[in-house]
């Protein structure tokens, strides 16, 4: 057991020799898919909550596909199945893109917690209470003022709660990127397992530095619910 | 082309019926897990709540794919050592067993979350009628509590049921048949014969997967219509 840990703990951390691997790369993996899969719900649960039937009606079309299917599919999909296509390997572009395990992977984590993020951010503007709504009109904000100003601000910090779960689904969810050979703490613990024959603490690591990745989320959420959400919080709590 | 998935098809079929399979007796196993889950954690006795907490708190922390490579292989290995200390031929432990057992593990966590906040739902008026009835605390649970829990718990079971129907395919890892396996299996055959159909072949498998949501959404709307008689 001491031997394993001798020899993999810098690869469960953060790699050796210039290769990046375990917690680093587990940690890249979540920033760049969470942060894209934002970038892409932004606009899209605006679309979402469009009055325009044909919009809302193709970003639910979206949301549903990467919702229904699982994760692992849909990695698959686009790192074996989309570079199976001759089409895509004729094209220079594509070709490149594809042929990368890296590029696959977050693709396909970004599209998947885009489509969850969307119906989040849809949810929380839909509950915007009118009154808010109201105020912005009476006070002349044209709808583009409207949304960047008050219906934004308010949903995005009300969606809080459920977008901190997703980011820690999220998190959970990279451990299907050691099936696309990607070297993330899961990957490190699996030729750790089966070099060492030990099962049980090669994959108890992992599962301890997830747990504490985890807990590092939800308690830093829970200090950015404190902060953004003070206005919703029950006057008595707020007073204590 | 299509006529490649037809060959495949009664192939795709069992995995599609392993996968539909392992979920329902995982939503089965997880439930009961869940209830007894809830019910622990709500219990004034400290030796009830603590272990149901940590048990909640450790299962959601971990990703379910490193909490069943950890419980399988270690699981595997014991076994091994265990035969091989007696002498015996080892066992190998059947996967769709395995990915019962730890889907329902994993998600009896959730389904806890799920039913303690069910439990906390119901006004606590009616268990004090339930009590002064003179009911027995199984009979509360029966007749009084698991009727209008329900209600609650629903759009939760619903939840957990997409989030089991898609975790199933994980289970493929550790050597189930199910739909991706055999959409894989598929692939490496038809490579093999010098055909890229790679593509298609994780589309079909995709699509039932898709399929099984559309249907369970469905479902799911029929039964929250029936247990929300009586309110709206």
């Amino acid at each position: 057991m001491m031997d394993l840990i001798k020899e993999y703990w810098q690869q469960y951390l953060w790699g050796t020799e210039g290769r990046p691997s375990g917690m680093v790369v587990t940690l890249w993996l979540t920033i760049l898919s969470v942060c894209l899969g934002f970038m892409l719900a932004i606009p899209l649960s605006l679309a979402r909550v469009s009055t325009n039937p044909i919009i809302s009606r193709l970003t639910l079309a979206y949301t549903y596909l990467f919702r229904g299917t699982p994760l692992y599919v849909q990695l698959l999909l686009i790192y074996t199945g989309i570079y199976s296509l001759h089409a895509v390997r004729a094209t220079p572009l594509l070709n490149y893109f594809f042929r990368d395990a890296f590029r696959c992977t977050i693709l396909s984590f970004t599209l998947n917690t885009g489509a969850y993020t969307t119906e989040i951010f849809a949810g929380a503007i839909r509950a915007t209470s009118l009154g808010e709504i109201e105020a912005g009109r009476a006070f002349g904000m044209s709808t583009l003022t409207l949304y960047r100003r008050i219906i934004l601000p308010s949903a995005l910090r009300r969606a809080l709660p459920a977008y901190s779960n997703e980011v820690i689904l999220m998190l959970h969810a990279t451990t299907l990127a050691s099936t696309a050979t990607i070297a993330d703490i899961l990957k490190v613990a699996r030729n750790a397992a089966s070099d060492y024959y030990l099962p049980f603490v090669a994959y108890g690591i992992a599962a301890l530095l997830y747990l504490v990745v985890s807990f590092l989320l939800v308690w830093s959420f829970h200090l950015a619910e404190r902060k953004w959400l003070a206005h919703l919080r029950p006057a008595i709590k707020r007073m204590g | 082309m299509t006529s490649l998935v037809f060959a495949y098809g009664s192939q795709l079929w069992e995995g599609t019926v392993a996968t539909v399979q392992l979920a329902l007796l995982s939503l089965g196993l997880s439930f009961v897990i869940g209830l007894a889950g809830a019910a622990a954690k709500l219990s004034a006795n400290r030796w009830y709540s603590m272990p149901a907490t940590v048990y909640t708190t450790l299962i959601r922390g971990v990703p379910d794919l490193v909490l069943m490579l950890l419980l399988f292989y270690s699981f595997q290995d014991l076994l091994n050592r265990i035969t091989d200390a007696f002498k015996q031929s080892q066992i190998e432990i059947d996967p769709f067993l395995a990915g019962v057992c730890v889907l329902g593990l994993i998600y009896g966590a959730y389904f806890t979350e799920t039913f303690r906040g069910a439990f906390l739902a119901v006004p606590r008026g009616q268990l004090e009628a339930a009590a002064a009835f003179g009911m027995t605390q199984g009979q509360t649970f029966r007749r009084i509590l698991f009727p209008q829990m329900m209600r609650f718990a629903l759009p939760g079971i619903s939840n957990n049921w997409q989030v089991i129907l898609k975790a199933t395919a994980l289970v493929s890892i550790i050597g189930l048949r199910d739909v991706v396996r055999v959409a894989q299996d598929a692939i490496t055959g038809t490579v093999s014969k010098g055909a890229y159909y790679a593509f298609l072949f994780l589309l079909t498998a995709a699509l039932i997967y898709l399929l099984l949501a559309i249907v369970s959404d469905w479902f799911f709307h029929i039964l929250m219509k029936r247990y929300s008689v009586g309110f709206r």
